[in-house]
């Protein structure tokens, strides 16, 4: 591991050279994947993040079956080459709590009710991390879920926050991550409702607070960006086919 | 699936209750249920705490061992946290190793000790590099009557305050008392009914779509949350909890676990 730096923010500039509530360049690519129903390519960053979601599908083995909606499936995993020392291919307990929370994140903005019997599965591959892969993730999810058509209530969209020399900013970098104060990874819809929150370090009530409405400003850039590559993708697809071009305020936009 | 069905038929009651500003078992909406510590319970462990919770019951045992260090932090103390939801405590819960559950559990209550810094992991450090001290905490769980995040929160650190180093037993020197500096509180809220209730019973936590856990240091700073399930929170409802959380966590602490 690298060495702790001296200071994290000199003349309000970080290490990168972002000010205090800036995020990290963000490139999307829409259908990467062929066989995958949608996929999405994410550079967040040096996180580099590919999701594929598959589905509605036949969820088995069918005792897992809920009759009344679909079971969202999320899997986070980390190729084994993504970080510095080369983790262990499959499972550990880390992937499987963020799988969990990743789940978590989107069971409320997929319209489950539709599709009874049926798992929707989202997939997450960490090709290259570098601190905020679980939110870089969720950011491809929520693409990749609408790259698919999967009725959607919004798009979630996630950053982290966090505090370096008794700072709060947005989105850590690597060495933030790992020698910051704390890390506040959160993800909501475009109406500011939380759908992912955890926390880890050490905080006053009010730098949450802080924290927390920096959140808000970092996952609406987000938001923007999400919306703007669905719009570039579908609005020109849509055009080609001679169909209707699809109203700019639908694409990702209702949350209620 | 018993349990959920159950689950179903109570929500309509349990909901009107709410909406009357009362809770099936009495409490008022930030009130916990009794709690009972009793530490040294298991004679073998180097600390030990059996903790209730209402209905839940949980023994958090604490060993320590010489071992190495991780190779990122050589001159620091490592704590490893696992959580057993054995068949015992539920109908529910099957044998077999750790799942989501439990590791989730596991994992926060981890994050409460580990980000606090309530045990002085610089003092656990013998050999830079070669020798440390590894603190296993096993928390287990033998009854489940909901809020099980809490209830192993506070034994885990009711047991580590009751903690001896076994240094004697590896020729390592005297016994002392583990170097514990503060005590974080996990307290955990549901939404329900547009209401935000703390301790959720098991029934109030099996129908509520959110749970969500807030740990407080001494200080009232704090130092983890996680929200789990499917239900969204607003910004409003994150920070009342926050504000509830710390006032509940200094309440337990002063009445159970200071010294």
């Amino acid at each position: 591991m690298s060495e702790k730096p001296e200071h994290f923010i000199v003349d309000g500039k970080r290490l990168d050279g972002r000010s205090v509530d800036e995020l990290r360049p963000i490139k999307i690519e829409l259908s990467p994947l062929d066989r995958a129903d949608g996929s999405c390519y994410l550079e967040w960053g040096r996180n580099k993040i590919m999701a594929a979601v598959y589905g509605p599908r036949e969820l088995h083995p069918r005792h897992r079956q809920n009759m009344t909606k679909a079971v969202v499936q999320y899997r986070y995993n980390m190729a084994a080459f993504s970080v510095d020392d080369r983790i262990r291919p499959g499972h550990s307990r880390r992937s499987i709590e963020i799988s969990k929370v990743g789940r978590d994140a989107f069971e409320y903005v997929v319209f489950t009710k539709f599709f009874p019997k049926t798992a929707v599965d989202i997939f997450i591959e960490v090709l290259q991390a570098d601190a905020g892969t679980r939110t870089a993730g969720i950011n491809a999810a929520s693409l990749a879920l609408a790259d698919a058509g999967i009725p959607m209530r919004g798009l979630v969209s996630a950053c982290a926050v966090g505090k370096v020399d008794g700072e709060i900013v947005l989105d850590l970098m690597k060495e933030e991550d790992n020698f910051g104060e704390a890390d506040v990874p959160i993800a909501m819809t475009a109406g500011g409702k939380i759908t992912h929150l955890q926390m880890d370090g050490n905080l006053t009530k009010e730098e949450f607070y802080e924290a927390l409405k920096l959140a808000k400003i970092g996952c609406d850039k987000v938001y923007k960006l999400q919306r703007q590559a669905l719009i570039e993708k579908y609005n020109g697809e849509y055009a080609e086919n001679g169909e209707d071009a699809m109203p700019q305020a639908r694409i990702g936009d209702a949350d209620e | 699936m018993s349990d959920d069905v159950m689950a179903e038929i109570h929500r309509d009651y349990l909901f009107n209750l709410i909406l009357k500003g009362e809770r099936d078992d009495g409490r008022a909406f930030d009130e916990f249920r009794d709690i009972t510590i009793e530490t040294g319970v298991a004679g073998m462990a180097e600390g030990s705490a059996l903790v209730t919770l209402g209905d839940t019951q949980i023994l958090v045992g604490i060993k320590i061992q010489p071992g190495e260090p991780f190779p990122d932090t050589p001159d620091v103390g490592v704590i490893i946290t696992n959580t057993e939801l054995i068949p015992m405590a539920s109908p529910d819960y099957e044998a077999g190793p750790p799942r989501e559950t439990a590791i989730e559990i596991a994992r926060v209550v981890d994050r409460g000790i580990r980000e606090s810094k309530a045990i002085d992991l610089e003092k656990l450090c013998m050999v830079k590099g070669e020798k440390v001290w590894i603190i296993f905490i096993d928390i287990h769980v033998l009854n489940n009557g909901g809020n099980i995040i809490d209830a192993a929160s506070i034994g885990s650190i009711a047991a580590l305050l009751s903690t001896t180093l076994p240094a004697e037993r590896y020729g390592l020197g005297e016994d002392s008392p583990l170097p514990v500096r503060d005590i974080p509180v996990a307290v955990t809220a549901i939404e329900f009914g547009g209401e935000l209730l703390l301790d959720p019973s098991l029934e109030e936590g099996k129908l509520a779509g959110t749970v969500y856990t807030v740990i407080t240091n001494s200080d009232g700073s704090i130092s983890g949350m996680q929200k789990s399930g499917a239900e969204p929170l607003t910004i409003d409802q994150v920070m009342r909890v926050v504000e509830m959380a710390g006032t509940a966590a200094a309440k337990i602490r002063e009445k159970f676990l200071e010294v």
